[in-house]
């Protein structure tokens, strides 16, 4: 770790962190100061839901929902809380090292007496510290927003925190793959693009595995792996699927720390 | 003791040429030049011994170390300006200088100061709003700035003026005095003339001649030129003649060997007018490039 890395990236990060921190803080907070208007009208909600195809709802993860419950509602705009924290978390991951190369400050960076393996942990450790803010803002502002607003219902503590607690394996999952893909691709111009393209896409696949019932698309996608109203409904993750994730995270890491060691860092051409 | 050793040094990007068979050697305090056009391989070779990019075959050694495995270690002794500089664009002159300064052991604050006033640089102003030249200043600085014992300059000098130039002359020359090696990369001849000790030619990733700048100059070839009366051509075409030209009454050639042989040529004819004069390194060099 080099500390002197470490601080200019997470500085050079401080802005877009405060901005997505207090953009999630508000989705949380009016969002679930929605509910008990939901809380009041349950079983109109319940009814209305029913209408729709059970295809439509499978997409939203809303089939074994119930949006007049605290938990049920919270893990209805959790979903949404999990697609911007995937677009955060894969942005910073394709823009770890590819941001350096493309500017073509790598080469002032890399001449400089660190190791390649110094910039790679430390830049790594700066993203993982910013993306800890925004999820301990998360935490913060989900507690508040129940408190405040959970009325006459109650709910349960323990599933809250399982919860929140999947949001830094989720941030780590996309950093990481983020990374290993910004290093197997041969230049990443833009950072932008992938980063949306992989948040998206993930949380498409989650959508259509609703629709076609198929179990095969389960295993890619994060938002399967942590499926929110699936860990209220049981209170509980699907251990095999955590694993999983838990594994391709490290398997990417692993193959970006040999990558980057190995790197030809492309020239001004 | 060799400060840069390179041996048999070979880099492809795929299957496109780097650099081919590179072997080398830079003797401490001497400023050794590396001319050769663009695309010959100089920025390559330069990017390899900071272990920017890894070789293919072949080793290179900086300061006695392997540059693959103590890389880090060795470029806490080595300042890099790069041919075409970048920077965190919003970042400022003296924050880029100051995090360059935190990765040495150095209280660099008096340095920076010094340097660039003599470079004319205003350390308040923001890397984007700077001119190609002021970047380069920048880049000068910076590389100086730890008072490295190995200068790595790639194409130094493009975007500054000439008064900068000579400025910057000054300094590397005052730097070399300190007992500073150098290792300077440049397609100006010029340049290479004024500073170099001994210089390497690369040419489509080999090299092709290493030698002390004086021998190159001297010892290789003489450029003639004759104007006599009732000469042919074709008289002197003679075994270690090249370039032969003539143009209203004058000879013009490059002649290695026997100056004798040359001068017996001309005893038989009226010359009107004769010089025999060192060519300037850039006739060496284009001849070749030939």
């Amino acid at each position: 770790m080099n500390a002197n890395i470490f601080r200019h990236e997470f500085r050079s990060r401080f802005k877009s962190v405060i901005i997505w921190s207090l953009s999630l803080a508000a989705l949380v907070f009016f969002f679930f100061a929605l509910f008990p208007v939901f809380a009041d009208q349950a079983a109109l909600m319940d009814e209305f839901l029913a209408k729709y195809p059970p295809q439509l709802r499978a997409a939203f993860g809303m089939n074994d929902t119930n949006l007049g419950s605290v938990m049920g509602f919270f893990s209805f705009l959790f979903m949404f809380v999990q697609l911007c924290l995937a677009i955060q978390a894969s942005n910073y991951g394709f823009g770890l090292v590819s941001i350096e190369e493309s500017e073509l400050t790598a080469d002032f960076l890399l001449s400089k007496p660190v190791s390649r393996s110094q910039v790679l942990v430390s830049k790594f450790l700066a993203a993982l510290v910013s993306l800890t803010i925004t999820n301990a803002v998360v935490w913060v502002v989900s507690f508040m927003a129940i408190a405040l607003f959970h009325g006459e219902n109650a709910y349960d503590t323990g599933t809250l925190v399982l919860l929140l607690t999947s949001i830094i394996i989720f941030q780590l999952f996309y950093l990481s793959v983020g990374l290993v893909i910004s290093l197997l691709v041969k230049r990443v111009r833009s950072v932008t693009p992938y980063g949306l393209g992989l948040a998206f896409g993930t949380y498409i696949l989650s959508a259509f595995s609703g629709v076609l019932g198929d179990v095969a698309l389960e295993y890619i996608t994060p938002f399967k792996h942590f499926e929110a109203s699936a860990i209220v409904a049981k209170d509980a993750y699907n251990t095999p699927l955590v694993l999983l994730n838990v594994a391709v995270t490290l398997v990417s890491l692993g193959v970006s720390y040999w990558l980057y060691l190995r790197r030809d860092i492309p020239a001004v051409s | 003791m060799s400060i840069i050793e390179l041996n048999k040094l070979t880099k492809y990007y795929g299957k496109s040429r780097g650099i081919v068979d590179v072997s080398l050697d830079v003797e401490e305090g001497e400023i050794f030049g590396f001319i050769g056009p663009n695309g010959a391989g100089k920025s390559t070779t330069i990017r390899l011994l900071l272990s920017l990019i890894h070789p293919t075959s072949g080793s290179a050694k900086v300061f006695g170390k392997d540059v693959m495995t103590h890389g880090a270690e060795i470029r806490r002794d080595i300042g890099y300006l790069p041919s075409e500089v970048y920077y965190y664009e919003g970042m400022k002159v003296v924050d880029l200088l100051k995090y360059s300064a935190s990765f040495f052991n150095c209280d660099c604050t008096q340095r920076m100061k010094e340097l660039s006033e003599i470079m004319e640089l205003d350390l308040k102003r923001r890397i984007s709003d700077l001119s190609y030249g002021n970047r380069k200043k920048v880049g000068i600085v910076q590389g100086l700035l730890d008072s490295p014992k190995l200068l790595f300059l790639d194409e130094p000098t493009s975007g500054l003026d000439p008064l900068m130039q000579r400025k910057f002359f000054d300094l590397i020359r005052a730097e070399n005095e300190r007992g500073v090696t150098v290792f300077f990369s440049s397609h100006i001849l010029g340049e290479v003339q004024r500073l170099c000790n001994r210089v390497g030619i690369i040419r489509e990733g080999k090299i092709v001649e290493i030698s002390d700048i004086r021998t190159l100059q001297q010892n290789n070839y003489k450029k003639v030129r004759l104007t006599a009366g009732g000469m042919d051509a074709a008289q002197f075409d003679l075994p270690g003649v090249t370039n032969l030209q003539a143009e209203n009454g004058t000879l013009s050639f490059f002649f290695k060997g026997d100056i004798n042989t040359v001068l017996k040529m001309m005893g038989s004819l009226q010359v009107v007018d004769v010089t025999i004069e060192e060519p300037t390194l850039e006739e060496i060099f284009m001849h070749y490039y030939e």
